[in-house]
C-alpha cells in the first residue's frame, strides 16, 4: 500500500468547493510535488491533510510499517503524532521564543517524563531535557543554526526562518512531510541550495515528501511525480517531464511559460 | 405576561447599554468595562438636572445624553487611544482602571449612600386585561424604542454610520480610503455612551435609587446582552437587551430571585459554548 | 548538568532562603508588628494566586477573568475542614484539599470554557465565577451571605513561606519544562502548536487547572488568616485585583508578579490613611501605568538573579 493515499477528498466552504473529489496517492520514499495557480485550493488540500479543516468528504489513509488508518477529520495533534508534519506558506513560528525553544516544542509529544517531574525536576527531567537539546542541535546543525540556538525567531532573517520551520517539523519524526512553498521569498541561490537539502533530509530521514511550490526550477529538479490542482480538482498527475507537455496544465497556466523553467 | 412587561421595560435599559458595548466592541474590540459606570454617571447627572435645576424628564435626558457623550469621547482620547496598538489586556486592564476611576471619583464627590431619585413622572397605572402597566415603564419603552430607531438612521443612512460600519470590517483598509477613524470611533463612543446616558436616567426613574456602584451589575448583564445577540451587531444588542431582560424577571417572579443572576451568567456559557458568535452573528475561522 | 539543580534554581533557593531569614528576624524583634503581618499574609497570598494566574494568562495566552472563583472554593474548603478538625494538621489537609477542590472544578470548568478565545473566555470565566459566588451565597454549608466566622488560624510566617516558595519553585520548574513550553507555544501560535503534535486542548485545561490549584491555596490561607469568609469577598473585583498584579508585573514573568504583589501591598497599606482616595489613586495609577508601560513592569522577562550575583553562566548553560 502507498505511504498516504487520498481518495475523493472533497472541502466545500458554503457554496464554495475548495477541493472537490481529489486523488492522490504517495509512495514510501517518494518526493512530489503539488502545483496550481494562485487559489487552486493547494494550501486547502495540505490544511485536509494535516486536520487544520475537516474535510467534506473523502478518506486519508495513512499506511506507516503495514500499519494502516483513517486520519481524515482528525485533530491536527493527532495527525502529527501519527506521522505527518508540515511548515506553513506564511511561517508560523514561536516568534518570541528562541530557535532551540521552536524545536524543543515540536519534541514535545515523544517526551519521556510526565507532568510530576516536569514540577520536580527529578533526575529523569534533567536526562531527557539534555536528549532534547542534543537532539535539537543535531536538527539546527543540518540548517547552520546552531549558533543562533538562543535567538528569538523572530530575530532570524527570513530564509532562515523557513529553514527553521522545517527543522521544527523535523523535529516531530515525522515519514511524511509537507512543505508549503518552502522556497517563497528566497534567491537563486538559497533556493538551490534549499533544493540540495531537500533531497539530502529525504535521504537522512528516509522521508516521503509533498511540497507545494511556485519555483517550478526547484520542483522540475527535484519531484520524482507531480500534482497539478486547478479550481479545486486533480487535472493532471505524472513525471515532470510528462506534466511538462500536458496540454490541460499549460492551459490551466495560460500565459506562463512551464517550458522555460 | 406581567413578567414580560416587566422584563420588557428592564430588557429596553439593558438593550439601551448594550448598544454602547457592542458599538465600540465593533470599532475596536475592547471590552469597555466602563460602559456601565458611564451610565452611573448618566443617572447622576439626571438626578442633578431634575433636583437642582427643576428640570422635567425630557430636558433631565438629553442633558444627560450629551454629558455622558462627552465623557464617552473624552475618556477614549484620554485613556484608549494611547493604547490603540498595544495588547489587548493591556486596554482591558485600562479599562478596568477606568472604569475603577469613575466609581470612586463619583463616590468622592457624591458620598457612597444610595440616593432616592426625584419623581418627576405622575406615575399612574393602566389596567391591561390582568396586566398592570404603569407610566414609567411605558416611557422605558418608548424611550428605548425612538433611540433604537435614531441609532438604526444613524448607523444605515448617514454618512458617519458608513464610516462606523467601514471602520468595524476593516480600519485599515478604512483608513485607506480616506475615513477619518480616530473621528469615527470618538462618533462611536459618543452615540454610544449618550445611549448609555438616557439609561442612566430611565434606571433612575425605574428603580426610584442611584448609587455610585450601580453600574456594575447592570454593565457586566448589558455585556452579557450583547455577547447574546452577537457582539458587534446593533440589533442583536437589542434583541440581547430584551431577551436578557425578561429572563431575568421571569427567573424571579417564577423561581428563585437569589438565583436570577446566576442564571444570566449559566445562559452566557451556554451561548458562547454553543454559538459564540451569538444568536444573529457568523461564525468566522482564522485563515492559516 | 547532571546535578539535580540547576545554577538558577539554586541561586532562587538561596533568596528564598535569605528572605526567610530576615523577615522571620523582623517579625522576632517586633519590627513587623501584627498590622503589618497582616499585610506580609495578603502578600504572601496574591503572590501565590498571581503566579498561578500568570501561567494561565501569562503563560498560555488564556485569558481568565474568574480567578476569584477558584480562590473562593479553596477558602471555603480549607474553612469547613479546619473548623471540624482544628490542628495544624486539619489546616494542612484543609489547605491541600482546598487545592485539589479547586483544581477539580478548574478542569470542570476548563473543559467546555476553554474552547473559547481571547475576549470570549475572558467573560466566560467571569460568568463562572459570579455562579460560584451565588451558589456559595446560596449554601448552607457556606453559611449563605453571612458567611462562616471563627475560622481557626493558623497561618504564621514559616506557612506562609512555605506555600509561596512552594508555589514560585513548581511553577517555575513547570515553565522550564517540556510540558511548560507546550502552554507557552499555544500563546504563541495555537494552530501552529496543534500541527507541531501539542494537544492544545488539553494543555490549556492542565494550566488552568493548575492555576485553580494554586489559588485553592492562596484562598485556604486566606481562610485561615482572616477568621471570615463571605462570597462577596471573591467577587469581580478580587479576579481583577489578581489579574492587575499579573498585568503589571508583566505577562509571562513570575519574578513580574512577585514584585508587583509586593509593590501593591506596600501601596495599599500607605494609602490606608486616605480612604476615600486610596482607590482613586490605585485606579489612576493602574490606567497610568497601562498607557506608559502596556507590557507591565518586567514585560516576558524574569529578574535574573545570576547576573545579580555576577555569577558567570557559560553560553551553553544558559539553555535552562
Amino acid at each position: 500500500m502507498p505511504l498516504l493515499s487520498v481518495e475523493k477528498l472533497t472541502k466545500s466552504f458554503g457554496g464554495l468547493t475548495a477541493v472537490s473529489n481529489v486523488n492522490m496517492e504517495i509512495q514510501e520514499g517518494e518526493l512530489v510535488g503539488l502545483i496550481g495557480p494562485n487559489g487552486a485550493g493547494k494550501t486547502t488540500l495540505f490544511n485536509l491533510l494535516t486536520g487544520v479543516y475537516e474535510p467534506t468528504k473523502g478518506t486519508v489513509t495513512l499506511d506507516i510499517k503495514g500499519h494502516s488508518r483513517e486520519i481524515q477529520g482528525r485533530k491536527p495533534y493527532n495527525i502529527t503524532k501519527e506521522g505527518v508534519a508540515r511548515t506553513f506558506q506564511n511561517i508560523r513560528l514561536f516568534k518570541d521564543l528562541t530557535v532551540l525553544d521552536n524545536v524543543r516544542i515540536a519534541m514535545h509529544q515523544n517526551i519521556r517524563y510526565q507532568m510530576f517531574e516536569a514540577f520536580f525536576h527529578t533526575f529523569g527531567y534533567h536526562k531527557e531535557e539534555k536528549r532534547l537539546i542534543e537532539e535539537a542541535e543535531s536538527l539546527l546543525e543540518i540548517f547552520n543554526l546552531t549558533h543562533k540556538k538562543m535567538e528569538l525567531a523572530k530575530n532570524l532573517p527570513y530564509g532562515e526562518q523557513r529553514h527553521l520551520e522545517i527543522a521544527r517539523a523535523l523535529a516531530t519524526k515525522p515519514s511524511l512531510l509537507l512543505l508549503d512553498e518552502p522556497a517563497a521569498g528566497m534567491n537563486p541561490n538559497e533556493t538551490a541550495e534549499l533544493t540540495d537539502t531537500i533531497a539530502w533530509l529525504r535521504e537522512k530521514f528516509n522521508l516521503s515528501i509533498l511540497l507545494i511550490e511556485h519555483d517550478m526550477s526547484l520542483v522540475m529538479k527535484v519531484c520524482e511525480r507531480i500534482y497539478v490542482l486547478d479550481y479545486g480538482m486533480m487535472i493532471a498527475n505524472g513525471t515532470p517531464e510528462e506534466i511538462r507537455s500536458n496540454k490541460r496544465v499549460i492551459e490551466a497556466y495560460l500565459g506562463e511559460d512551464v517550458n522555460n523553467a | 405576561m406581567q413578567q414580560i412587561v416587566n422584563g420588557i421595560s428592564l430588557g429596553s435599559i439593558y438593550a439601551l447599554i448594550a448598544l454602547g458595548y457592542t458599538m465600540v466592541y465593533g470599532i475596536i474590540k475592547l471590552i469597555n468595562f466602563a460602559h456601565g459606570d458611564i451610565y452611573m454617571i448618566g443617572a447622576y447627572i439626571g438626578y442633578a438636572a431634575i433636583t437642582f435645576a427643576h428640570l422635567g424628564f425630557f430636558p433631565a435626558m438629553v442633558i444627560s445624553m450629551i454629558a455622558c457623550g462627552l465623557l464617552g469621547v473624552i475618556t477614549e482620547k484620554v485613556a484608549y487611544k494611547p493604547l490603540r496598538n498595544a495588547s489587548r489586556i493591556a486596554v482591558l486592564i485600562t479599562a478596568i482602571g477606568v472604569s475603577l476611576l469613575m466609581e470612586y471619583v463619583m463616590m468622592f464627590f457624591v458620598s457612597p449612600d444610595v440616593r432616592s431619585y426625584p419623581a418627576v413622572l405622575n406615575n399612574k397605572v393602566f389596567h391591561i386585561g390582568n396586566v398592570i402597566v404603569n407610566t414609567q415603564q411605558i416611557y422605558i419603552i418608548v424611550t428605548a424604542i425612538v433611540l433604537m430607531v435614531v441609532l438604526q438612521f444613524i448607523v444605515h443612512k448617514t454618512k458617519v454610520g458608513k464610516a462606523m460600519r467601514a471602520v468595524s470590517i476593516d480600519k485599515d483598509a478604512a483608513e485607506l480610503m480616506g475615513i477619518k477613524v480616530d473621528q469615527t470611533i470618538s462618533y462611536t463612543f459618543a452615540i454610544g455612551s449618550a445611549m448609555a446616558g438616557a439609561a442612566g436616567v430611565l434606571v433612575g426613574l425605574y428603580y426610584n435609587s442611584i448609587d455610585p456602584l450601580m453600574g456594575i451589575m447592570p454593565g457586566l448583564k448589558a455585556f452579557v446582552a450583547a455577547v447574546f445577540g452577537g457582539i458587534g451587531i446593533i440589533p442583536g444588542a437589542m434583541l440581547g437587551g430584551l431577551s436578557i431582560g425578561v429572563i431575568e424577571t421571569m427567573v424571579s417572579g417564577y423561581g428563585s430571585s437569589l438565583f436570577k443572576d446566576a442564571v444570566v451568567f449559566a445562559i452566557l456559557i451556554l451561548i458562547l459554548i454553543l454559538k459564540p458568535a451569538g444568536i444573529l452573528g457568523k461564525n468566522t475561522r482564522e485563515k492559516v | 548538568m547532571k546535578k539535580m539543580l540547576s545554577k538558577n534554581t539554586f541561586i532562587t533557593l538561596i533568596c528564598l532562603g535569605v528572605s526567610f531569614g530576615l523577615i522571620q528576624l523582623l517579625i522576632s524583634q517586633n519590627i513587623i508588628n501584627a498590622y503589618y503581618q497582616v499585610t506580609l499574609a495578603l502578600i504572601c497570598i496574591n503572590i501565590i494566586m498571581a503566579v498561578g494566574l500568570n501561567l494561565v494568562t501569562g503563560f498560555t495566552g488564556q485569558f481568565s477573568l474568574g480567578h476569584a472563583g477558584f480562590m473562593s472554593i479553596g477558602a471555603y474548603t480549607c474553612a469547613i475542614v479546619t473548623t471540624s478538625m482544628p490542628t495544624t494538621t486539619g489546616f494542612l489537609l484543609g489547605t491541600f484539599a482546598g487545592a485539589i477542590m479547586a483544581a477539580i472544578f478548574g478542569i470542570l470548568i476548563g473543559i467546555p470554557t476553554l474552547r473559547l478565545r481571547g475576549d470570549y473566555l475572558a467573560i466566560a470565566t467571569l460568568g463562572m465565577a459570579e455562579i460560584i459566588r451565588i451558589i456559595f451565597l446560596n449554601m448552607k454549608i457556606t453559611g449563605g451571605a453571612a458567611g462562616l466566622n471563627g475560622i481557626p488560624k493558623f497561618t504564621n510566617w514559616p506557612w506562609l513561606w512555605f506555600f509561596t516558595a512552594g508555589t514560585i519553585l513548581l511553577v517555575n520548574n513547570f515553565i522550564h519544562s517540556s510540558h511548560g513550553r507546550a502552554c507557552i507555544s499555544i500563546r504563541e501560535d495555537e494552530i501552529a502548536a496543534e500541527s507541531m503534535g501539542i494537544n492544545t486542548t488539553k494543555y490549556k485545561v492542565m494550566a488552568f487547572a493548575i492555576g485553580a490549584f494554586f489559588a485553592g491555596i492562596g484562598g485556604a490561607l486566606y481562610a485561615s488568616t482572616f477568621f471570615i469568609l463571605k462570597p462577596n469577598m471573591f467577587g469581580f473585583l478580587k479576579s481583577i485585583d489578581i489579574l492587575v498584579i499579573v498585568v503589571l508585573g508583566g505577562m509571562g514573568s513570575i519574578t513580574g508578579s512577585v514584585i508587583a504583589a509586593i509593590l501593591l501591598a506596600v501601596l495599599t497599606t500607605y494609602l490606608q490613611a486616605f480612604t476615600a482616595l486610596r482607590m482613586i489613586i490605585y485606579a489612576a495609577l493602574l490606567v497610568v501605568v497601562m498607557i506608559f508601560r502596556p507590557q507591565g513592569l518586567m514585560a516576558s522577562k524574569e529578574l535574573d538573579f545570576t547576573k545579580f550575583f555576577r555569577i558567570k553562566t557559560k553560553d551553553g548553560e544558559k539553555v535552562e
